[in-house]
């Protein structure tokens, strides 16, 4: 048997996490050292599972399979896909600079008994999470799947509620109360998604008799398992209602502007670059590949949802005062156009929405860091606080340009290339929705641009004044950051050669082609 | 001795046919009783010695009688089980009294377990600072005294402890383990009121609050009285209507499978009114022991009045035994009815969840929320008896062995928060908890994820099996308002969850008491069945689904 690479690339951060909670209370440093030391160790793991991976080769790679519970028919299924492989590796390669980025921000104040631990709480949680992150992209059992989608839930609330940004404009006791209602907020709403998927989970369970992805889906494709259509729907609304909730889709998406706005940055950064990835992710694999007739039924309300996400989202961006609600937003709007791009059923539509998670990933964690070293210095995260930073910081204001170009999908950035395959992929089915949908790039520009000149440009605030440059620890984080947006953005091959055959699978799977060019025919 | 024989001994004398001779003499097979045989032995061992025993050593005589009973009569189960007593060996004992068989020892083995659980939490003595130089236990220095008198005052400097709880402990245990393996309505009668009694005893017993203790143990004792007056009549009409006590002849009546009339119940063998109204009042008794809506009104009171110990040992084991008897009771005498069992349990089911899940948010004291908790819960468990698949057995099973170590756990834990007043159970004094002691807020977490039924743990795997079987009972309704109501009750998990560790802990807040080994042991023990249940459950589905056949 061959080295269980899948499994110890979650492993990893498991253990890790369980080492770092066990650090004496005093060593707080040692614990963040080995989280930091845990995170670069499984990214290295992830870029072995990328360079072992072999883009034309089978379906499914690196696979294990082992009984876990045969009474309900379980097993410990793992294998990727490129999609798969492609969200392991920006997971694996944001993790470490989330840690760096959170270094101080959960230093204990000075409250609580000796044994109150929250340092090496909260870097363990954040490798607790990555393990089941990691864990919910490799399993092909979809109980498997269910159990860490679901598990993860529990460490990313105790992340939101019990770390928050230090200074808040309504005092502890007031922030308190908010991060406490986000968390719960959170937790519900992810909750009763899951549950409701629970349910699905037991009907397809009662219907296929096991819970194997790939047996369920050949068993739909050569016949030998007939799902009547009422059933069909109802089972891809129950898988459907869970992932459009985490990824967020309007109109369930009211939890992430809570959640975002109050949990510390970079656990905002893992929601939004991580956790909801695996809403996006479960969509493209579970809904279209187990469904395929219920997915295509639900096309045109999904496509609607998505639109609205996009405008919509995009609207409330350019109103917000809040810099970090303004992000939760922008990150609607684009949740948006990757649903779309899922949902257009064309390559170009998919490969473009996968390519979209990853380097959305990568610019809202180099756009929302950056703010949330510049919230650290002022202690606020309202836009009218700030004013002509650039003079006082010019590299803090420089990355955080980048950051917001990219967001907006400047050409050159790497999300441009993925919006605008997208944009072709809708377009070429759907015309007048990939029409609607391009306004949202440009209310894109508008939310980031001013947002950019409110904060950055025109007269220095005199609380800015004394504002220090971004910091050697800082600057680590973000850079290499900005170099992955730039190569990304003029390079996309590695990361589409990856991605290309699983979406062609899958839509194999759904039974849809592109549509073909229409030439007028020469006369 | 045949199950149809002990029918013709009831009806002998009325049919005059034989001569006195024919009475056999009764065949007892004491090695597969011996469980029940042992706890009663040591029970009995246990009222001698609160007779004979220098009241110093009682507390350590009792315990160890206790402790060695409960584990031989589970290592008897084990060799029962061992022998194939659970599977191809499995029949009726007893001259047709008591059924030998999977679900019998399943339940029994949990039973036992809990019990020796739940007799580390009654026999721990750190909790409370000592009176007077004595170690003091959670229950009253002398159960006859009047709360606040004199003579408990005197009690209290005497250091007199009521040692009793133990033979009543051991009594109630004897009286579960046969209640699920009942296999005639008598026998059934007798275990429901031998287990049933001694709890009402215990649930007076609180050292601290005794007003609401003894409060309780009225309300218990009262309705409690119903219950039983109900389940008698049931089982009379029960038996006008076969002329048999015996499980098997019933059912072989109610399949219509016996025709020949009794002449002496000539006047009502067959009528089927009799039949339905007694199976309705024998069903209402078994309801109100699980605790389902509509004949839960006593859970709360009961649950928030009684020494801790005593309910959290109550919640965990008369659950498990009740669910038993009614299994029994609908899978093997009613199978032929359960075209008119299944709506009106459907119902029941429906609102039991939802009733326990919405009642339950609004609540403020810890013991009164686990109360209606453990409402919600009997709800979810009813979704898998309604199955009548063998899964539907076997997930009831798994559920019940899952869910009797998360509650004994957790009440464990609720015995450790403690203010002048003894236990702080008011919910707003639990607030912050897990700064001050945040070990004992992340156990107590971990076992209302279990409760809410996060995956990874006991109640994921539990609620899942009975879900998975109601489904594929062709009642996916009701696994609709399953997941309905949990997501409800998650909300209220939560709630506390939120209380322990994003709440400012209050200046004057509870303490956390560091317990002695008994208790941290009973903690320990429900983690550790709620983590491993959660991970690998293979092992103990396994077992259940054996389990999950009835001898007829």
């Amino acid at each position: 048997m061959s080295f269980p690479l899948l499994t110890a690339t979650a492993a990893l951060p498991a253990v890790g996490a369980i080492a770092t909670a066990a650090v004496p209370a005093a060593r707080r440093n040692a614990a963040k050292a080995l989280a930091l030391l845990v995170s670069l160790a499984t990214l290295a793991l992830a870029i072995v599972v990328l360079v072992r991976f072999d883009p034309g080769g089978d379906r499914y790679q690196l696979t294990e399979s082992h009984a876990w519970i045969k009474e309900f028919g379980v097993r410990y299924e793992l294998g990727v896909d490129g999609i798969g492989v492609a969200l392991i590796a920006l997971t694996a390669l944001l993790i470490p600079f989330i840690v760096l980025a959170g270094w101080h921000d959960a230093d204990p104040l000075e409250t609580g008994s000796r044994r109150w631990r929250p340092t090496q709480g909260f870097f363990a949680l954040i490798l607790a999470v990555e393990a089941m992150v990691i864990l919910s992209f490799e399993a092909t059992d979809v109980f498997l799947f269910y159990v860490f989608f679901e598990a993860m839930l529990i460490p990313m609330y105790f992340l939101i509620g019990g770390f928050g940004d230090r200074a808040h404009e309504h005092g502890e006791a007031a922030a308190s109360t908010q991060r406490s209602y986000a968390a719960v907020k959170f937790l519900l709403y992810n909750l009763v998604g899951g549950l409701i998927m629970l349910a699905a989970v037991i009907g397809l369970y009662v219907v296929a008799g096991n819970f194997s992805l790939q047996e369920i889906v050949q068993a739909r494709a050569n016949g030998s398992l007939h799902m009547a259509t009422s059933t069909e729907r109802w089972l891809f609304l129950g898988f459907f209602f869970a992932f459009a909730v985490k990824a967020p889709l309007w109109p369930l998406h009211t939890w992430l502007p809570n959640a975002m706005g109050e949990a510390t940055t970079p656990v905002a950064v893992l929601i939004t670059a991580v956790v909801d990835k695996v809403g996006t992710f479960a969509m493209l694999r579970y809904c279209l590949q187990l469904f395929p007739e219920a997915s295509k039924w639900a096309t045109p309300a999904i496509l609607v949802l998505a639109l609205i996400s996009i405008i919509y989202g995009a609207l409330l961006a350019v109103g917000q005062r809040d810099i970090k609600r303004l992000v939760a937003y922008a990150s609607i709007s684009h949740f948006g156009f990757i649903i779309l791009g899922i949902f257009a059923m064309t390559s170009q539509g998919q490969s473009g929405a996968t390519l979209y998670m990853v380097n959305h990933g990568i610019s809202t964690a180099a756009l929302m860091l950056v703010a949330g070293f510049l919230i650290s210095r002022r202690g606020s995260r309202l836009i009218a606080d700030y004013g002509g930073v650039q003079k006082v910081a010019p590299v803090l204001a420089g990355t955080f340009l980048i950051g917001g170009l990219a967001t907006l999908s400047l050409p050159g950035l790497a999300p441009f290339v993925s919006e605008f395959l997208v944009l072709v992929g809708t377009f070429a089915r759907y015309p007048v929705i990939g029409i609607i949908a391009t306004f949202g790039i440009v209310l894109a520009a508008l939310y980031t641009l001013v947002l950019y000149q409110r904060t950055m440009t025109g007269p220095v605030k005199a609380e800015v004044e004394a504002m220090p440059d971004l910091r050697a620890r800082e600057l680590l984080v973000v850079a290499p950051l900005i170099v992955l947006l730039i190569f990304l953005g003029v390079y996309p091959k590695p990361v589409t050669d990856i991605v290309n055959p699983a979406v062609k699978q899958t839509l194999s799977d759904v039974q849809k082609k592109d549509p073909q060019p229409e030439v007028e025919a020469a006369k | 001795m045949s199950a149809t024989a002990v029918h013709s001994l009831w009806t002998t004398a009325a049919t005059a046919a034989g001569p006195i001779s024919k009475i056999e003499t009764p065949k007892i097979e004491y090695g597969q009783l011996s469980p029940t045989l042992i706890v009663v032995g040591a029970a009995i061992i246990g009222v001698l010695v609160e007779a004979f025993v220098p009241r110093k050593s009682r507390y350590y005589a009792q315990l160890f009688v206790s402790a060695v009973a409960l584990v031989a009569a589970f290592a008897a189960v084990i060799a029962l089980a061992a022998g194939g007593y659970g599977t191809t060996k499995a029949h009726i004992a007893a001259m047709g009294a008591i059924a030998v068989d999977g679900p019998s020892l399943f339940l029994q083995g949990t039973i036992l377990l809990t019990a020796l659980v739940g007799l580390f939490t009654f026999a721990e003595r750190r909790l409370d600072p000592q009176a007077h130089g004595n170690r003091v236990d959670s229950f009253a220095a002398q159960a006859a005294s009047v709360p606040g008198s004199d003579s408990e005052k005197a009690a209290v400097k005497a250091g007199f402890t009521t040692t009793e709880v133990f033979p009543l402990l051991l009594f109630a245990v004897s009286g579960m383990l046969v209640f699920p393996s009942a296999n005639d309505l008598l026998t059934l009668f007798v275990a429901l009121e031998v287990f049933s009694l001694p709890l009402y005893l215990l649930c007076a017993l609180a050292r601290r609050k005794r007003l609401m203790s003894q409060e309780a143990a009225v309300k218990y004792f009262l309705l409690g009285a119903f219950a039983s007056a109900f389940t008698l009549f049931g089982i009379a009409l029960l038996y006008g209507y076969a002329g048999s006590m015996s499980y098997a002849t019933i059912a072989q009546v109610v399949d219509g499978r016996v025709t020949s009339v009794d002449p002496a119940l000539a006047g009502t063998m067959g009528n089927d009114a009799l039949l339905l109204v007694g199976v309705a009042l024998l069903a209402m008794g078994l309801l109100f022991k699980v605790g389902a809506v509509p004949f839960h009104m006593w859970t709360p009171d009961v649950y928030q009045g009684a020494p801790t110990p005593v309910t959290g040992f109550m919640a965990a084991a008369t659950k498990v035994a009740a669910f038993g008897a009614l299994l029994r009771l609908l899978y093997v005498v009613l199978p032929g009815l359960r075209w008119d069992w299944r709506p009106v349990m459907w119902g029941v089911a429906i609102i039991t969840m939802l009733g326990g899940a919405i009642v339950a948010i609004t609540q403020t004291d810890i013991k009164r929320l686990l109360a209606y908790s453990s409402i919600a819960h009997a709800g979810f468990i009813l979704a898998g008896v309604i199955a009548t698949t063998p899964d539907g057995v076997s997930s009831v099973l798994f559920y019940l062995g899952a869910y009797s170590f998360v509650t004994i756990g957790a009440f464990a834990v609720v015995t450790l928060v403690r203010d002048a007043g003894g236990e702080a159970t008011h919910l707003s004094k639990w607030a912050g908890l897990g700064r001050r002691s945040p070990l004992v807020a992340a156990v107590f977490a971990v076992f209302l994820l279990a409760f809410a039924g996060i995956p990874l743990t006991s109640g994921f795997a539990g609620k899942f099996a009975v879900f998975r079987a109601a489904a594929e009972g062709g009642a996916a309704p009701l696994v609709v308002v399953g997941v309905i109501s949990s997501a409800i009750a998650a909300f209220f998990y939560i709630r506390v969850i939120v209380l322990m560790f994003f709440s400012e802990p209050k200046p004057e807040g509870p303490t956390v008491a560091v317990p002695s080994p008994l208790t941290m042991t009973a903690i320990a023990v429900g983690v550790a069945v709620t983590l491993v249940l959660g991970v690998a459950p293979q092992y103990f589905l396994d077992l259940a689904s054996q389990a999950g056949v009835f001898v007829r």
